[in-house]
């Protein structure tokens, strides 16, 4: 044990540098499993904690992670009219992916985190783990062009005033990942919505301008393709090309329904991701698989996920049955796999700490956000995706829905006397 | 020594003379009952679930008509009625002394822990109301008691599983209640650093080396502290542990063999998981919303919640698995005697 000696001996002093010890208990937590053992109670310990717990979940998204930053240089790359072939230009879409999701994944950490630690120093408790799946979670939710200081200050606010505010881990209302979604759509409206943010590059190029590319492309990237004679980022090759939307499904399907969708996208297409939308989001078989994982583990609750399969196919029935516009008439089914639905049922509505409590509530409070999610989705003129809001409206309403479940258990307990 | 047609009166001040009345356990509270005190019903759980525990069918041998005298003393206690729940589980040798028991209700239990538990069978068989009081005893005090009326003498002699993967040679032994630890284990642990546990290891308590068995205790059980760091223990652990999650790899092989230690396997955390407690816990009760009752003591809510319904022993499974490591059988005894302070 020469290392955790080496550990043990450069302990900051607890009281001098509160901060400092407390990102030390954080690093060496994270290193080694603690050796405290149990004292009243229970002898034995399940081996699952909230590190192991919270781990599972990232490990869950991490082909959405691959796939997403692969889409990134590869939704670019068809806009700029160069390597149409899903894997044409390999190495230059995963480097272009790269450029754009690292920045992006580093600053949600620094500053999510950077928080976390300051609050923690601050109350004098251990960095709690909460955001190891809110850090994860964003940049998958967020369009690949945004902006790192609106990043920045998203993730921010989601976490001191989401969660640091209410105590912490295990004690916020809304979820935090969601929070720092809905902060961007509601501070920065046009870097979240309409056809042009959804994919990397593409304002520039709509403009009827060449690609930007900075250092990383031209001379990082560039100098290391050049050594091994593949081609090399040129933004003089890339132009616009014509008829190209960089419309998201969801957006067609509001113009002009089911046909307008197929037009552009295939079914598998939109099944298999290689379509513009928020980074994590488009491949579907990866976000089923991350679920199944999830379910499979028993790290998620299956109540939650089906009820809102069940939510949101009744809801499409029923606008199917209505038949009003051209929206409501897009088939239930389909529904499910357009845009950010699974994303939002795997990851974002089965977060233990805002949804319900209750297993009851499980049901209802996923029903709910299928059915919510549904509206807001076919009927909102403005915004045409609902998962965001239905999750957070339904957050809103978990303590409401286990406060009746929990109180029909009181009067039920009570009645015994007669 | 009280004959046949004793009143209830003069049993029970037989039972306070010669210490038997300390064998009976009063729920809610897990308390010796108060004199006056009048149960509604009485339970015995002819079978323990919980990990290692002896084999009540084995120490009835032999004492059958000490079981039955015993039975037939509680069922003048109380004007309700005595309930045996027994071992419903397929393939399960169940001694006459249980099936065929007169003066009793007898009810089946089948599963794995908590299905023993005398505080499940409770709330299955005849819940607790509120403001009544039920009471519980073991199978070896009821043996007790029943010896006692049959010879007049009070035996406190009970059968001790030795048990735990620290122990050389695992066995039952005859002794006192209230042992010597020291005694008993003797030339059979490990060199291993020990925790003695007097009980099983969900709801026992740690003994000293030299210390004594709890007199209530039919069991000891040894195991080796986990007082260790493991580098990544967390991710990637590199001995197997018990675990309920589909995290392990024991999900996929529900048989596997393997050494517990103490080590907490994580810190303690806010709740956050939700429904893992119900799991564990076969009982119309929401054990997070009464624990959080508890932590702001509100006497209303707990006891609308079930607090009254349930006892250390019951919540223990819930303590093992709590992904946040919360010290809930420590909360629950806080909230129990907060209730009995109000009361």
């Amino acid at each position: 044990m020469g290392l955790l000696d080496f550990i043990k001996k450069i302990e900051p002093d607890k009281k001098k540098s509160p901060l400092l010890h407390t990102a030390y208990d954080a690093f060496l937590t994270f290193a080694y499993a603690p050796n405290t053992v149990t004292k009243g109670g229970v002898h034995i310990r399940d081996g699952m904690d909230l590190k192991r717990l919270m781990v599972h979940v990232v490990l869950a998204m991490q082909l959405c992670y691959l796939f997403g930053s692969y889409n990134i240089g590869h939704q670019h790359f068809v806009a700029a009219g160069q390597y149409l072939g899903f894997m044409d230009g390999f190495h230059l879409k995963l480097a272009h992916g790269l450029i754009v999701m690292l920045p992006l994944f580093v600053v949600t950490h620094v500053v999510g985190l950077g928080i976390e630690f300051m609050f923690a120093a601050k109350k004098g408790h251990a960095v709690e783990e909460g955001f190891l799946v809110s850090g994860a979670l964003i940049p998958l939710i967020m369009p690949p062009d945004i902006p790192l200081w609106i990043v920045s200050i998203s993730v921010a606010f989601a976490v001191i005033f989401g969660k640091e505010a209410f105590g912490g881990t295990g004690m916020n209302i809304w979820n935090i990942a969601l929070l720092s979604r809905v902060f961007v759509f509601f501070a920065y409206p046009t870097e979240i919505s309409g056809d042009t943010c959804w994919i990397s590059g593409y304002e520039t190029l709509a403009a009827g301008d060449s690609a930007q590319y900075g250092w990383w492309h031209t001379s990082f990237f560039n100098s290391i393709f050049a050594h091994f004679d593949w081609p090399l980022f040129d933004s003089a090759k890339t132009v616009v090309v014509d008829g190209f939307s960089g419309a998201t499904p969801l957006a067609l399907g509001y113009q002009g329904g089911m046909e307008a969708i197929t037009a552009h996208y295939s079914m598998s297409q939109i099944f298999w991701g290689a379509i513009p939308g928020s980074i994590g989001e488009t491949n579907k078989a990866f976000i089923i698989f991350g679920a199944l994982f999830l379910i499979l583990t028993r790290v998620a609750s299956w109540r939650i996920m089906f009820s809102m399969v069940l939510g949101a196919s009744v809801m499409g029935m029923i606008f199917n049955a209505w038949d009003f516009t051209l929206f409501m008439n897009v088939p239930w089914y389909d529904h499910l796999i357009l845009v950010s639905f699974l994303f939002a049922m795997a990851f974002m509505a089965t977060d233990p700490v805002t949804a319900s409590g209750t297993n009851t509530g499980k049901w209802i409070y996923g029903f709910f956000i299928g059915v919510v999610g549904m509206v807001v989705r076919v009927m909102n003129p403005a915004y045409p995706e609902g998962w965001m809001l239905a999750i957070l409206f339904m957050n809103s309403f978990a303590p409401l829905i286990d406060y009746f479940i929990v109180q029909s258990n009181i009067k039920k307990r009570i009645s015994r006397v007669q | 020594m009280p004959s046949a047609d004793v009143s209830r009166e003069d049993l029970v001040k037989f039972l306070c003379e010669t210490g038997a009345w300390t064998l009976i356990n009063e729920r809610p509270f897990d308390i010796v009952p108060d004199i006056e005190s009048k149960p509604e019903n009485i339970f015995i759980s002819t079978f323990d679930t919980a990990p290692l525990a002896p084999n009540n069918n084995l120490i009835v041998q032999g004492n059958e008509a000490a079981f039955q005298t015993g039975i037939d003393v509680l069922s003048r206690l109380t004007e309700g009625k005595v309930f045996l729940g027994l071992d419903g589980n397929k393939g399960a040798k169940l001694s006459s002394a249980f099936t065929q028991a007169t003066n009793a209700v007898r009810h089946y239990f089948s599963g794995s822990h908590p299905a023993g538990n005398v505080g499940v069978q409770i709330h299955h068989i005849a819940p607790i109301k509120p403001g009544k009081k039920v009471w519980t005893i073991s199978v070896q005090h009821t043996i007790a008691l029943g010896k006692l009326m049959l010879t007049g003498e009070m035996h406190r002699t009970v059968t001790v599983a030795i048990t735990g993967n620290e122990i050389l040679h695992p066995h039952y032994v005859s002794t006192y209640a209230g042992a010597s630890v020291k005694e008993i284990l003797e030339g059979n642990t490990s060199d291993a650093k020990l925790r003695i546990i007097s009980g099983d290891v969900l709801s026992g308590k740690q003994v000293m080396a030299d210390g004594y068995l709890n007199p209530n205790d039919d069991q000891i059980t040894v195991i080796s502290e986990g007082d260790h760091y493991e580098l990544f223990g967390w991710l990637l652990p590199l001995s197997p542990r018990p675990s309920v999650s589909g995290t392990f790899p024991n999900a996929l092989f529900p048989n596997m063999k393997f050494d517990a230690n103490t080590n907490t396997h994580g810190e303690k955390r806010a709740f956050v998981v939700t429904g893992q407690y119900e799991e564990v816990l076969p009982m119309d009760i929401y054990p997070q919303h009464l624990f959080k009752s508890i932590i702001f003591r509100d006497v209303e809510q707990m006891e609308g919640l079930g607090i009254n319904e349930l006892s250390e022993e019951d919540v223990a499974l819930c303590e093992f698995v709590c992904t946040s490591k919360q010290p809930l059988q420590q909360l629950l005894r806080e909230g129990l005697d907060y209730m009995r302070t109000e009361a």
